[in-house]
């Protein structure tokens, strides 16, 4: 299959090495909902959803005013870019804006033992890199962001590896295909139509199936 | 000679098979696709890039989210941004000839509520929506499953989508379930067991006289909530009672008999492995009521709330405390008589006439509790003309529910039906977290009936003490 005739037309930032300070939410299950709240759904993607990341869960419910003890809220994890949280992050709702209210926040990684199977795909496909590491690493690493805020971490996506704060390496996996696509920052629709003839001759096997 | 013997969802994987690449990316066929609101920035991202529909042939619209459950008009919905999600829909299908279920039309409701009901989703199709419950057409031996936007445009440009195969997880439910429980109380039984994450990466499929004995409506429940459990679909083997749920529908094919013979080659051939396997007691399983802000955190309606001391680690004891304080809750405190302020009755998990006839037999000759607003918000205009060709909405009236249209609604508050911070409410729906019925809301999860028994007794109650005549 020829790579080179599907470049074009490409929607997405690519990712390749990123070293950069992270901040932990070191929960389990949070949802695509506590991520970006339904109401702002509405919104196309061409405004910044950055500012509708854990809009409810970053506030104090009883005022209204930003909690200065929620981690994204706290100056000294301002610059961070990687986000480590608790088993199944982003679970839930498809909603692709929780990916766009990530990335507008400037996230470009999210680290957990587990991920809502939507979310990391729909991450993959925008330039947000899910990285699943074991729950103990996982568990290491918030220790370390916690302990010295604005340590680096490194992800690597063309190593398949994380370098935590310590220096102790992990190593991770990601759907090769995927993981191509995001390291050119090439999105699959081109390479798709590039497929054309093997759709249609599909089509022509599977005649009028399963239209009515 | 013979065949390895495959899964039901290995059958269908292999009949959508356009290519498989050597890293194993396969690409698939998509027999339906259907899309609501949230389609926007697909449509957005095919025009951008100068692209149409493939096949707007089997694509379906359908207005859900934004639909507005006072009122049939446009004009009427207050937000602009609300109505024009729902117009934008509405022009998008028109534009590219795509065939849409309209606001105020006689097909309009939930879409995972019409695509069943219109005959749509069928045995060993392949049904994408972008929208995490299409798990819910799984009921039907489909393979369905929710996809993310980019994917809806990647979908709606070339009638296909790229997937790694996912593994398979049998969960078998053996014996009769016990009167006054219901396809929701399994499926939330089958949540607390395995947990949130407990399917992730997996499709699974429901087996078990339990679950065969289901009708319809009920597995279409169960199946729905498969992603509450982290599955990334759900299905159940068609039988005599899907093809007799879909004789006849709006969009049931054609040659019936061929594609009765298709489909009767379904189900999971004897000796087929699946590569996980639970298996749960039936007959055990009994009302159930969510305390928490994950759908695994549920327990029987005779249970008390648990304390910190209950978690297992650190994370989760810390979590647990911040749930109790977000839910109002204290350990040891009883889920029964728990007072709700709130009652929802609808969403695609529990709005089909057969909930609705649930929560009626709950509700008739009973009021709705001093103080406690209770809804019923059927599922899609068919329901509500069948409710209504029964009675239900007099019943549901005549004890103090509103009686409102078609829509998504309270289940996640898109178009404005949402619960004060603080108030508790007993919901049919399917996701209980933190905000999701709007900022502050307390969700718990149950059944129609056990809902219908929050709201007539004003607090959490056993409904198996009710339908015995108790009060
Ligand atoms: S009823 Fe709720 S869960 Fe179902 S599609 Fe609508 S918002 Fe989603």
């Amino acid at each position: 299959m020829c790579d080179g005739c599907w470049r074009g037309a490409a929607e997405m930032e690519a990712f390749t090495r990123l070293t950069s300070a992270a901040v932990a939410l070191p929960r389990p299950n949070i949802d695509t909902d506590q991520i970006i709240p339904a109401r702002f759904l509405s919104r196309p993607r061409e405004v910044d959803h950055g500012e509708f990341l854990f809009h409810d869960a970053r506030r104090v419910p009883a005022t209204g005013e930003q909690d200065p003890d929620f981690p994204l809220n706290r100056e000294e994890f301002g610059a961070a870019r990687i986000i480590v949280a608790g088993r199944n992050f982003a679970c839930g709702s498809s909603r692709e804006s929780a990916v766009w209210a990530l990335f507008d926040a400037g996230f470009r990684c999210a680290i957990a033992p587990s991920f809502g199977d939507i979310f990391r795909t729909n991450g993959m496909k925008n330039g947000l890199l899910p990285v699943v590491l074991p729950a103990e690493a996982v568990a290491a690493l918030i220790g370390q962001v916690e302990a010295a805020p604005g340590a680096e971490v490194t992800v690597d996506l063309q190593a398949l590896e994380v370098t935590f704060p310590d220096g102790s390496v992990h190593g991770f996996e990601v759907d090769p295909f995927a993981r191509h696509c995001l390291l050119e920052g090439l999105d699959e629709i081109g390479l798709t139509l590039s497929l054309e003839d093997e759709i249609a001759a599909f089509e022509r096997r599977y005649g009028r199936e399963n239209t009515r | 000679m013979s065949e390895a013997p495959r899964t039901m969802f290995e059958k269908i994987w292999e009949r959508h098979r356009v290519l498989e690449r050597e890293d194993g990316q396969t690409l698939l066929y998509v027999d339906r696709h259907l899309v609501h609101e949230g389609g926007a920035a697909a449509f957005a991202a095919l025009r951008r890039r100068g692209l149409k529909p493939r096949a707007p042939d089997r694509i379906f619209t359908v207005p859900d989210h934004y639909a507005p459950t006072d009122s049939r008009r446009l004009d009427d919905i207050r937000d602009p941004r609300h109505r024009e999600m729902i117009e934008l829909l509405a022009s998008n299908a028109k534009e590219h000839g795509i065939r849409h279920f309209g606001l105020g039309g006689p097909e309009q409701g939930i879409v995972h509520v019409i695509g069943p009901e219109l005959g749509l989703s069928q045995p060993g199709m392949l049904i994408v929506c972008g929208d995490s419950h299409t798990s819910t057409h799984g009921a039907l031996g489909a393979l369905a499953f929710g996809i993310g936007s980019t994917e809806v445009a990647h979908v709606l440009a070339t009638q296909t989508l790229w997937q790694r195969k996912p593994k398979t997880m049998r969960i078998t439910v053996e014996g009769r379930l016990g009167e006054g429980v219901s396809a929701k109380d399994v499926i939330l039984a089958i949540i607390a067991r395995i947990g949130a994450a407990g399917a992730t990466g997996h499709v699974i499929e429901y087996a078990g006289s339990a679950i065969t004995g289901l009708s319809m409506e009920g597995r279409l429940t169960l199946c729905n909530m498969s992603i509450e459990a982290g599955g990334r679909a759900g299905m159940v083997a068609p039988d005599e009672v899907a093809f007799v749920y879909l004789a006849g529908r709006t969009y049931a094919p054609e040659d019936w008999e061929a594609a009765l013979s298709r489909w009767r080659a379904l189900p999971s051939d004897p000796g087929a492995v699946f590569d996980a396997e639970v298996t749960l007691d039936g007959g055990a399983i009994e009302p159930m009521v969510t305390w928490g802000n994950s759908p695994e955190e549920a327990l029987p309606i005779g249970g008390t709330v648990p304390g910190p001391e209950a978690a297992a680690d650190a994370e989760r004891r810390e979590t647990m405390a911040r749930t109790l304080d977000y839910m109002g809750l204290a350990p040891g405190m009883p889920l029964e008589g728990l007072a709700v302020d709130r009652v929802f009755i609808g969403s695609c998990t529990n709005s089909r006439i057969e909930d609705l006839r649930a929560a009626a037999a709950v509700a008739r000759g009973r009021r709705v509790a001093e103080g406690v607003e209770a809804w019923v918000v059927a599922g899609s205009e068919a329901v509500k003309r069948q409710a209504e060709a029964e009675g239900l909405h007099e019943v549901f009236r005549g004890a103090g529910f509103a009686w409102r249209e078609p829509g998504c609604s309270m289940c996640v508050g898109m178009n404005g039906d949402i619960a004060r911070p603080g108030s508790r409410v007993a919901s049919t729906s399917n996701r209980n977290f933190m905000g999701r019925q709007g900022p502050g809301a307390r969700t718990h999860l149950v059944s129609p009936a056990m809902a219908a028994a929050a709201a007539v007794s004003g607090h959490f109650t056993d409904v198996r003490r009710l339908l015995a005549g108790g009060g």
